[in-house]
């Protein structure tokens, strides 16, 4: 596509500029060759799909990943960054959703926290220059934030303009906006495109991560996309429509070979109306049939896994009804939720999903103890029978039942979580990004699991990021944005077009189907 | 407003200390004479300064367990020294008590800071090592009161201008610390620490140097009580202050200072540690048993981190869209 094609702009020479920047984690490719140009007082759009790689490479540019190859250069000079304070003090920053803060010190001390002004040789912090820097700074932004005030009292958008000031008191040459709207209003949003403005002025370089088109639009310049950890292409935003954009981040055609079972649904299982939670999302309501695969897509962040932690009984505050086989159901903890034969595979297996310094066997058995009868000697082969029966069905790699599950690779700790809640019998089970950092071969295989699941008679809620996966194994998707569901597709109307369209809230997204 | 809450808790404990010191006059008078008074703060002024120490650590997320042993170690080694030469200075004595103290300390400052252990298992194994040391230094044997120089003995409990030179140590602790945590960058640097670790990590703070030193410190103020503790009560044997570590977090965690790290202020390790003092002191006074001091304070604890916890309350993520600020604190 248009590569270096920026108008005007680009007689100014670049003030960041990576070349072939590659990591990878563990064998796994994060980033391939990719490169990102930014000019002074130019916004940079970075564009891609979850796990197209973004994140990883403003971590590369902010010093907390290194990077295997490639080089970066600032101001035409080349730089590495040992450590993130390092790239700060360069003047690369970046204001992210998990926000650098201090929740319990005030808003001046975190502007200048670490760097603080001091007084005399017995180094008296200068506690009133802090406080008229730092108003100075907000009167520069025109926003008024009490410099006194504690963080822990702000907003989501005061924190990230404490952070930008912060930004501007470090001279930064490089600000990163990483999603810088995702909870704000829409007076917010509008005060933080007049900062933008102010820092463009300025000649500040931009990079604005971003998944609303409405906002790139209207804020960038020029834009980079990525996909699959590669660089695809870039150019000015002047040059470029929606739906080019969407077909550059998407890119491929889903191609790759699912085993999509061949069961016809039966009629509905799971009915879930009307749910609602007072932050996180509001008025979610579907159906999953029996023996059908609900996929779930969604951006990061739009609400899917925390839907699902509520139909699991995880999450106090949840109003709306829950029907199985078209009986009323009260789940209020996950006991509740095993009873009526829910199961969750959580996103954070490592964490959440298995317990890593037991062994395989007692991994696998411990939500059924009580039908295995756990003291009695004679149970334990029930309990190895088990445990073994789902070890084969996984095609589990492990030298014994009694490993560790923290001596497995990824994709076999995974099926070690599968094979345990399987063991309570469920009707439905809920995979909350089940191939999430896991090798092809073990991805294959849970594909392979999933859909011979849905022949066993379950049904299954995928939630998933991988597009190709949801694509790939629904039989209907379902797709969130911001708390909210905003469409539903059958199989054969979702194209990658259309699911992401949805997801990133373009309103009615014309359909390439 | 919520960023009153912190103040506000420090003149409810600072009203509670009053209310317990007046309920108590009512039922003894004798207790709210001046010279009451002045014992219960003399007798607070251990505890004030050796939670004062213990503030700076917790307020890092760490812990310091060792502070009693290490009180008992250095109390031991000022003991034997002044016993065994009668006319050495007390400023010598003193110095050595603290310096030793100060090395103590810092042994637990370098496994937690260089080497990023765990502060709970550090000071519980310096704990027991500092413990076991005091009895290989001693044999077990005891320094009596006639063993010790008349000077050694008389020096906490010497009045200037009308109070102890305990209470006179104390002030002076009070204010070293009101200093360090407010004006100097060592001090706000542990309060970035104990709020954000790895945020810390980002804005530069040689974490591992603060906590180095910061364990130093808690193991320098252990030392010099140790030396006050065994001139005060004229005795040094392996078993003082036994326990008296967790009197000291007590204190702490009465005056509102936050175990999970990051909050904390000089005032309320002050009026943690006058809370429990008054505590010991009248209970004896209206006959009720020492064992209920225990319980009392178990329970006082207890509301404490109620109180809290309760403060500290959070909601879920917010990913529905917000359709007006939120203005948290616009005054």
């Amino acid at each position: 596509m248009q590569v270096n094609n920026a108008g005007a702009l680009s007689k100014a020479a670049p003030v960041l500029e990576m070349r072939g920047i590659c990591k990878r984690f563990a064998g796994i490719v994060a980033l391939n060759e990719v490169a990102l140009t930014v000019r002074a007082g130019e916004v940079m759009a970075l564009l891609g799909e979850n796990g197209a790689g973004k994140s990883t490479l403003v971590k590369t540019l902010t010093g907390i990943y290194q990077p295997d190859g490639g080089s970066i250069l600032l101001d035409g000079r080349q730089v590495v960054f040992h450590g993130p304070q390092q790239a700060m003090r360069q003047g690369i920053t970046a204001v992210h959703q998990e926000t650098v803060m201090f929740d319990e010190l005030t808003v001046a001390e975190n502007i200048f926290v670490g760097r603080q002004p001091c007084t005399g040789k017995a180094g008296r912090i200068d506690w009133k220059r802090i406080e008229e820097e730092a108003e100075k700074l907000f009167a520069r932004l025109e926003v008024a934030i009490p410099v006194r005030a504690r963080v822990r009292d702000l907003s989501v958008a005061q924190r990230h303009f404490v952070e930008i000031a912060r930004a501007l008191s470090q001279d930064a040459k490089v600000v990163i906006l990483d999603e810088p709207t995702a909870s704000l209003s829409q007076r917010e949003i509008m005060e933080l495109y007049r900062i933008i403005g102010q820092l463009k002025e300025a000649g500040t370089a931009i990079i604005f991560i971003s998944h609303k088109f409405d906002e790139i639009f209207t804020v960038a310049d020029r834009y980079t996309v990525l996909r699959d950890g590669r660089f695809v292409a870039d150019g000015a935003m002047a040059d470029i429509t929606e739906p080019q954009l969407v077909a550059l981040m998407v890119g491929r055609a889903v191609h790759q070979a699912y085993p999509k079972a061949n069961v016809a649904p039966g009629g509905p299982l799971l009915e879930v109306d009307g749910f609602c939670h007072p932050t996180e999302f509001d008025s979610v309501s579907f159906t999953l049939r029996k023996g059908e695969i609900l996929g779930f897509y969604g951006l990061v962040g739009a609400g899917r896994s925390e839907v699902m932690q509520a139909l699991f009984g995880l999450t106090p505050n949840v109003r709306g009804s829950v029907k199985i086989d078209g009986a009323p159901v009260r789940i209020t903890c996950p006991d509740d939720a095993v009873k009526h034969g829910i199961a969750y595979v959580p996103e954070d297996r490592q964490h959440h999903g298995a317990h890593l310094s037991m062994p395989i066997l007692h991994n696998m058995t411990l939500p059924v103890l009580d039908r295995l009868g756990f003291f009695l000697r004679r149970q334990r082969r029930r309990e190895t029978t088990l445990a073994r029966h789902f070890a084969q069905q996984l095609e589990l790699k492990a030298h014994h039942l009694m490993q560790n599950v923290s001596e497995l690779s990824g994709g076999n700790q995974q099926k070690v979580v599968l094979g345990k809640w399987l063991a309570t019998n469920p009707r439905v089970i809920i995979l909350d990004e089940p191939t999430k950092g896991i090798d092809i071969g073990s991805k294959a295989a849970v594909h392979r699991f999933i859909s011979r699941l849905v022949e066993q008679g379950l049904s299954v809620i995928l939630v998933s990021s991988e597009l190709p996966e949801v694509l790939g194994l629904s039989d209907r998707v379902m797709v969130m944005h911001h708390g909210r569901m905003v469409r539903e597709f059958s199989r054969h109307e979702a194209t990658p077009e259309s699911v992401v369209a949805a997801a990133s809230g373009i309103a009615e997204a014309k359909e390439a189907a | 407003m919520m960023t009153n809450v912190l103040k506000q808790r420090e003149t409810i404990l600072a009203l509670m200390v009053m209310a317990l010191v007046l309920l108590v006059g009512l039922r003894a008078p004798v207790f709210v004479s001046p010279a009451s008074l002045g014992n219960v703060l003399t007798d607070s002024t251990l505890l004030i300064m050796l939670a004062l120490a213990q503030m700076l650590v917790i307020v890092t997320r760490g812990i310091d367990l060792s502070v009693a042993s290490t009180l008992a170690l250095c109390g031991m080694v000022a003991a034997m020294l002044a016993a065994a030469h009668p006319g050495l200075p007390l400023g010598v004595v003193m110095l050595a008590a603290t310096v030793a103290g100060l090395l103590l300390g810092l042994v637990n400052g370098a496994l937690i800071g260089y080497l990023d252990l765990p502060p709970i298992v550090v000071t519980l194994g310096t704990m027991s090592v500092y413990r076991g040391l005091v009895f290989v230094l001693s044999g077990g044997a005891w320094v009596n009161s006639h063993q010790m120089p008349a000077h050694f003995i008389a020096f906490p409990l010497d009045t200037l201008l009308g109070a102890t030179h305990l209470v006179w140590m104390a002030a002076l602790a009070v204010l070293a610390c009101w200093y360090g945590t407010r004006h100097t960058r060592f001090g706000r640097d542990l309060f970035a620490i104990g709020n954000a670790p790895a945020s810390a990590r980002y804005v530069g703070i040689p974490i591992a140097r603060r906590l180095f030193w910061t364990y130093g410190i808690s193991g320098m103020v252990a030392g010099l009580a140790g030396y006050l503790w065994v001139a005060r009560y004229a005795v040094a044997y392996t078993e003082i202050a036994y326990g008296f570590e967790f009197t000291v977090i007590a204190a702490c965690v009465i005056g509102g200072i936050s175990i999970a790290g990051g909050a904390g202020t000089v005032a309320g390790a002050v009026l943690g540690s006058l809370f429990l003092g008054v505590i010991g002191n009248a209970l004896p006074v209206v006959k009720v048993s020492p064992f209920w001091q225990s319980a009392l304070t178990g329970l006082v604890i207890l509301a404490a981190v109620l109180i809290n916890a309760r403060g500290n309350q959070q909601g879920g993520r917010q990913i529905l869209p917000l359709h007006q600020i939120q203005s948290g604190s616009h005054t």
